[in-house]
């Protein structure tokens, strides 16, 4: 019978790619039981509860108790395959978790200070955050080797905004944000290699190499915006297009600290509010703009109150779920005709202003030091996870190796793809328009452009 | 020039026909009298109709009819949704407008006047003009930015500025001005059609008078190309150039010099931006002769780049004169009625740059 039941299991470990470490037959029941699983309706409530080495967890809605540890698994599928020896039925599917509470502007109720996470959500949150740090720094370190010229904001420090808004929001929804745009670049569907391709101005690259660090665009994403300040009123404008259209959708407008003085934003607040725009105006307080500090620059640093008349919110901006629950209440408030509304994310930049930027002439090193050692956002993330055995740590390390390998392979292409061709330069002046010829820098040079 | 029996012949005949054609210019088939205004209205009416996106934003265009009354009776006839009155912020309104296009819809957004405009030019130029370019064509802008623009009457230096020669300097912009209400009507309804962002320059004193408008003007699918010149008058002994208010000024100039035996072409823009540059070297491969004329300012203006592009190009050797270009006087508008006059070409000043250049 061992034979038997030995032989059948590590056969369906080859197949499966998992180590094989059962001996006993009682071992071989449980590890086959995993498999029957899959096809079985149910498992037998004996094996189930041999299955749980923790306590058990509210049941995922809408899976059967059983099948629940294996379904949260396949949901991982974007998760590189993870061949650790722990099984998937160990970890706890889902948890609810305390979060800080928000201070609010104009509202009776806020966020919940509670946020469900699954296994699935965690590992997905993590990912993001990770696969961002990990092109932020590839980006930084291509920059120094003079690959990337020019502009280069980068975000490290900040992934849980980019992630938490993305969780909350749809896929339909809209994007728009200033030129520190890398990350929703990334969330927004715009592969690694292609935003790395932007960086290094090759044809590979989601702009075609045209537009560079603060000019990369997606469906339902704007860009990237240089002008500080732009941004918000077209944020504004991409909110009316969804109530013109009645779309049910929503606009998020992201601004920093920095721009939060920009006059257009106080006329887009006023012609948002009166017009009741379902757009969420989301200031990115990271504490400087370039090598002012806030409080050098803002007569009132309360940026989510600067809407005055426009109900705001105050969030932990390195909490991922802080983040996402936050966007998810503004949405719901968008969604059902009573927007807009202001949130600001306190978050903090690692790197300084830009890659010109050393950033410790306006701060110091420990007060960076502080922040990456006590309020790092993957690290917080980490820590609920695995402190709620929502994944193992040996999984996140596979997951960060895959991430790195990744980013190198995307740099390394980056950094390989070819120019852009020169009859290219002047094409994409106009959208839908008949060929025109376009004057170079002497009158003999008569250039070619196509829409 | 030898003035021939023919021509003086012509040019009797061509004074009878200048007094009969004083108030109008009129076209082969006779038709309808329609000022600049109304055929503008026409436009935003029956393109408002035609397709849902287009939408009408701006100061005072709903309910106060439009601060010239372009767009009166919209907002009666398309509601909110369609004609939407702006708080008085240029560049908010102007981002709001240009977001609105990015995100799928047509909006046309009016400045009062172009003087307002600087106030919102970053997203007229950072916005929208360079935005196709910059995501290699991801991202379209169809916008259309209208209004008034140049000098009005008695309006003074801060409102009496004209920006064409600013707006076409920017590559990711057509630039668009007309002159008359064939022009209006037909080449708003090109520039509301287009997928990219248009600047639409309009003239405040020409938006009462009324033009013969064909037939074929009156339709609802009548359109004039963008980036087309037109011969407005044939001519064979001077190229008059202009856009706007200053091409009645030249045909004007044109009926007075042709009763002394001077017949001048004149050619009307109607597009800065691209420039029609064949036709005003076709035209002055014929006459050898070019002034051109316009109210904006001399120095980088609309004028120095026709001359520019003229010195590059093969009309060069057929000149047999420098071009001459006639232009508002290099300062800001002053406000006395006599100062004003006399700081914008008059027909005096365009007959004399051309007598100067034939040499008679």
């Amino acid at each position: 019978m061992q034979n038997m039941l030995s032989l059948l299991y590590s056969a369906l470990c080859r197949l499966t790619g998992r180590a094989a470490g059962a001996q006993t037959v009682s071992e071989l029941l449980i590890g086959l039981s995993e498999y029957a699983s899959l096809t079985l309706p149910a498992v037998p409530p004996d094996l189930a509860q041999t299955q749980r080495l923790t306590p058990k967890a509210p049941p995922v809605v809408g899976a059967k108790a059983g099948a629940a540890p294996l379904a949260s698994a396949s949901l991982a599928a974007p998760v590189a395959r993870v061949t650790a020896s722990r099984t998937y039925s160990d970890f706890t599917p889902q948890v609810t978790l305390d979060i800080k509470k928000c201070e609010l502007h104009l509202l009776e109720e806020g966020p919940s200070a509670k946020a469900e996470l699954t296994r699935e959500q965690g590992l997905r949150y993590y990912r993001t955050m990770q696969t961002v740090r990990r092109m932020e720094l590839k980006a930084d370190q291509l920059y120094k080797q003079k690959i990337i010229r020019g502009f280069c904001h980068l975000y490290d420090g900040q992934e849980a905004c980019a992630a938490g808004v993305e969780a909350a929001i749809n896929p339909t929804d809209h994007l728009i944000t200033a030129y520190r745009a890398h990350a929703y670049t990334y969330t927004r569907g715009v592969s690694v290699k292609q935003v790395l391709c932007e960086l290094t101005g090759r044809r590979g690259g989601v702009s075609k190499g045209k537009g560079g660090s603060m000019h990369m665009y997606a469906p339902r994403f704007y860009g990237g915006n240089g002008i500080v300040g732009a941004q918000v009123p077209l944020g504004a404008g991409i909110a009316l297009a969804c109530q013109y259209q009645g779309n049910n959708q929503l606009c998020v407008t992201l601004y920093g600290d920095g721009a939060a003085n920009q006059g257009q934003l106080f006329e887009t607040f006023n012609m948002a509010a009166l017009w009741k725009l379902p757009c969420i105006f989301i200031c990115e307080n990271n504490q400087y703009g370039m090598g002012t500090s806030a409080e050098r620059a803002s007569a009132s640093t309360d940026y989510y109150k600067r809407g005055d008349y426009i109900p705001g919110i105050r969030v932990d901006g390195m909490d991922v779920l802080c983040v996402r629950e936050a966007v998810k209440f503004a949405a719901d408030l968008c969604r059902a005709g009573k927007g807009p509304i202001v949130l600001e994310l306190q978050t903090y930049r690692y790197h300084g202003h830009s890659m010109s930027d050393p950033g410790v002439s306006y701060r110091s090193r420990e007060e960076i030091q502080e922040v990456r050692s006590k309020n790092d956002p993957i690290a917080l993330l980490k820590e609920q996870m695995l402190s709620n055995n929502m994944a193992s740590a040996e999984e996140l390390k596979e997951m960060d190796v895959a991430i790195r390998k990744e980013v190198e392979e995307a740099a390394q292409f980056a950094t390989a793809d070819s120019e852009p061709p020169l009859d290219d330069m002047c094409n994409h002046i106009f959208k839908n328009d008949p060929p025109l010829e376009v004057r170079g820098t002497n009158p003999w040079s008569v250039l070619k452009s196509v829409s | 020039m030898a003035l021939s029996v023919n021509s003086l012949l012509r040019s009797g005949r061509n004074a009878v026909l200048v007094l009969r054609r004083r108030a109008f210019h009129r076209s082969a088939q006779a038709a309808v009298q329609v000022t600049v205004r109304d055929a503008l209205n026409q436009a935003l009416d029956e393109e408002l109709e035609r397709d849902e996106r287009v939408f009408l934003l701006g100061e005072e265009v709903a309910q106060y009819d439009g601060a010239y009354k372009v767009s009166r009776g919209l907002w009666k006839k398309y509601g909110d949704k369609r004609v939407i009155d702006t708080p008085i912020s240029e560049m908010g309104f102007t981002g709001i407008a240009v977001g609105a296009a990015m995100a799928g819809l047509r909006p046309i957004c009016e400045f009062m006047t172009f003087n307002f405009s600087m106030q919102a030019i970053d997203q007229v130029i950072n916005s929208a003009a360079k935005t196709c370019y910059m995501s290699a064509g991801l991202q379209a802008v169809p916008i259309v930015f209208r209004g008034p623009n140049g000098a009005s009457a008695g309006v003074a230096a801060q409102h009496s500025q004209c920006f064409a020669a600013w707006y076409a300097h920017c590559p990711g912009l057509k630039v668009v001005s007309p002159w008359n209400s064939e022009d209006a009507k037909g080449l708003l309804k090109s520039a509301i059609r287009d997928d990219n962002p248009v600047v639409f320059l309009e003239n405040e004193l020409m938006y009462g008078v009324p033009f013969e408008m064909s037939d074929e003007a009156q339709s609802k699918d009548f359109t004039v190309p963008i980036g087309k010149a037109k011969v407005e008058r044939q001519g064979s002994h001077v190229t008059l150039v202009s856009h706007s208010r200053y091409v009645s000024h030249c045909l004007d100039a044109a009926n007075v010099l042709a009763k002394e035996g001077i017949e001048c072409e004149v050619l009307n823009l109607r597009t800065i931006r691209p420039m029609d540059v064949e036709s005003i070297e076709a035209s002055v491969m014929k006459t050898n002769h070019l002034v051109t004329v316009e109210g904006g300012w001399p120095q980088f203006g609309v004028g120095a780049e026709i001359c520019a592009r003229i010195m590059e190009g093969p009309a060069f050797n057929y000149l047999d004169a420098p071009a001459i270009r006639v232009t508002g006087v290099d300062i800001p508008m002053p406000y006395a009625k006599i100062l004003e006059d006399n700081s914008l070409p008059q027909i005096k000043d365009i007959i004399f740059s051309i007598k100067k250049t034939l040499n008679v």
